[in-house]
């Protein structure tokens, strides 16, 4: 199988904080659907952001579909990130003053290395459709329910035909019921679109739908 | 660009008060300065143009701001006065025209100028309807006087009180409206004319009252004397100047001692004004002063007032970029995650740096054109606001 993320010996400081990250060998297939658990603090969200080129590792390597990143400089891993690894947070992190559809287009007003195109816009609006936020494409966030927010923040993140799917504790703001729904759409999206779908969580009842749990205690040693 | 300005526009828009007051604030700081710059400056034109019209006054010694100023523009504290016989002693000279002005009284808060005809031709005032004063009690009213107090001839106006607490005081005397001036856009717009013995009469030197002589009414009468009647304070003066009672006004004294405030000097040429002034010159009592240098050295003064005026907007200024530099920072902080969202996704610094300073920079564009709109607008209607100031 073919893989789409490989981490090779990795090691990782944040200054002035004591915290150590290593990790030997780690990696996720193409399509696969991987959740990431871990006690907190043990460099989940950090791992995330290194195979998102936002660090750089200190040593080691990490290929993302088939490209070091760790070798590429700051401007090469911001283009590459933004039509590679389409990011959903926690907190949703959408833009107040942008409307659902600018909130989606986002990655295109941020980076010039995409072009708003027409057919960008209506992959954004098929999108919201997909997400059940049709009609809606004109509100702004504060005039949507959490679920909505989440699920704005899930086509922003497809909205690059991404290939892989980062999800940071993406439920951790949500009702048993919206979480069940959200989780169904970053899925079943993520199949749709064969996008490998890396998840962090710290929810046991979210692992059992995917095809392998990485549990970051024990794979990575740490100080 | 066209990417960073929609977002900047969503961000300004969604934000639209706070944008707003921040537009204000830099709008306001800006337009001040600009504002103290114009108005100062058509001060300047406006008091030196009228100046400039001016050849010489004469007055009083004293004040001679205060002088000027009440001749030339009817404002400022009344001078010391002087008398009629200064006119004719100028007349007598041969060698310029004296034109008496006495501005001591008001009529609904408009100065009452009394004058001679010789004025509105030095000052080339026409009429633009009805006529100039023919007779005592006759009036004629400036463009922009007329408007506000709402006259036209065949109107009647009161003078006002000079005081209120004081019952021995003269009555206040009804004003007859014979014409109204044509705009000039000089002080004479707001003022209304009387002939000097008209201003004499407001002032109580003249008067009219029933004949003593043949009224029947004798409990007017305390006393007759051979070849004189001597009336109490039961007799009825007269406050209004009409064709039955006119000839009942008179003047008590010699009207050569009669005050004025002052006496504008036209001369016949350069040389005589020198020798007019020369003759003035060890005056014990009264002094001819030319306008232009007066209101130069007011200007004077007005500009050392500018440039601390100056200095206190450039303190403001600098205060009021400290106070931007804060909310910018302040801003800054709030919109942190946001930046970092964008950081996260792929959004490189400088674009994040792009994106708040052109939002600074079209507040600012838009604080400077909207500054310029209202300096434009002061500049337009700067004489109607002088007027109101």
């Amino acid at each position: 199988m073919k893989k789409t993320v490989q981490v090779q010996n990795i090691c990782f400081r944040y200054p002035h904080r004591g915290f150590e990250l290593r990790i030997r060998d780690l990696c996720v297939d193409k399509q696969e659907q991987v959740a990431i658990i871990g006690s907190s603090g043990c460099g989940k969200t950090t791992l995330a952001y290194l195979i998102a080129g936002i660090y750089v590792p200190e040593s080691g390597r990490i290929i993302v579909n088939d490209e070091s990143i760790s070798d590429k400089n700051d401007q090469e891993r911001r283009d590459f990130r933004i039509s590679n690894i389409g990011f959903i947070f926690q907190e949703f992190e959408l833009i107040e003053y942008l409307n659902l559809e600018e909130n989606i287009l986002l990655p295109y007003f941020v980076n010039k290395s995409l072009t708003l195109t027409r057919e960008a816009k209506e992959f954004a609006l098929e999108l919201a459709a997909a997400a059940g936020l049709a009609g809606k494409h004109r509100r702004k966030p504060g005039e949507l329910s959490q679920g909505e927010k989440q699920r704005l923040a899930i086509c922003r993140a497809l909205v690059t035909r991404p290939a892989i799917l980062m999800a940071d504790e993406p439920t951790g703001n949500l009702d048993p019921e919206t979480t069940q729904s959200v989780m169904q759409l970053m899925k079943e999206q993520a199949r749709e679109r064969n996008t490998t779908f890396i998840m962090i969580t710290h929810e046991q009842g979210l692992l059992k739908d995917f095809d392998r749990v990485i549990d970051l205690t024990e794979s990575a040693d740490k100080n | 660009m066209r990417r960073i300005l929609t977002l900047t526009w969503r961000y300004l828009a969604f934000h639209r008060f706070k944008t707003l007051i921040l537009l204000a604030a830099l709008t306001i700081t800006m337009f001040l300065p600009l504002a103290a710059h114009i108005m100062i400056t058509y001060y300047e034109r406006d008091l030196v143009a009228r100046a400039e019209t001016t050849p010489l006054v004469l007055g009083a010694k004293g004040n001679r701001y205060d002088l000027i100023l009440k001749s030339l523009y009817f404002t400022a504290e009344d001078p010391e006065s002087v008398t009629m016989a200064q006119v004719n002693t100028i007349r007598n000279y041969a060698m310029a025209t004296p034109v008496p002005l006495h501005v001591s009284f008001t009529a609904r808060g408009k100065p009452v100028v009394g004058t001679t005809l010789d004025y509105f031709e030095f000052r080339d005032l026409d009429v633009a309807s009805g006529t100039l004063p023919m007779i005592l009690g006759d009036a004629v009213v400036g463009s922009l006087a007329a408007d506000e107090l709402g006259l036209k001839p065949g109107d009647k106006i009161l003078t006002d009180q000079t005081s209120l607490y004081n019952i021995a005081a003269v009555y206040p005397l009804k004003l007859n409206i014979t014409g109204i001036l044509a705009e000039t856009g000089t002080p004479d717009d707001r003022v209304l004319f009387v002939d000097i013995k008209t201003a004499w009469i407001i002032e109580g030197i003249g008067h009219g009252h029933q004949d003593l002589v043949t009224t029947d009414d004798e409990a007017v009468v305390l006393e007759r004397r051979e070849g004189a009647v001597i009336a109490n304070a039961a007799i009825i003066n007269y406050t209004q100047i009409s064709e039955k009672n006119i000839d009942s006004f008179h003047f008590h004294g010699d009207q050569s001692e009669f005050p004025i405030t002052s006496v504008i000097i036209i001369p016949d040429d350069k040389k005589s004004g020198i020798l007019l002034r020369g003759r003035y010159d060890l005056s014990p009592t009264e002094q001819i002063l030319v306008p232009t240098r007066i209101i130069n050295e007011l200007m004077g003064i007005v500009f050392q007032i500018k440039k601390f005026f100056d200095a206190t907007f450039a303190l403001v200024c600098v205060a009021a970029a400290l106070f931007i530099t804060l909310i910018v920072l302040l801003s800054l902080r709030l919109r942190k995650r946001e930046m970092e969202t964008m950081l996260r996704i792929g959004c490189s610094r400088m674009t994040i740096f792009r994106i708040h300073a052109t939002e600074l920079l079209i507040v600012l564009a838009a604080s400077l054109v909207t500054a310029i709109l209202l300096a434009v607008l002061l500049l337009m209607y700067a004489p109607d606001i002088a007027s109101v100031i």
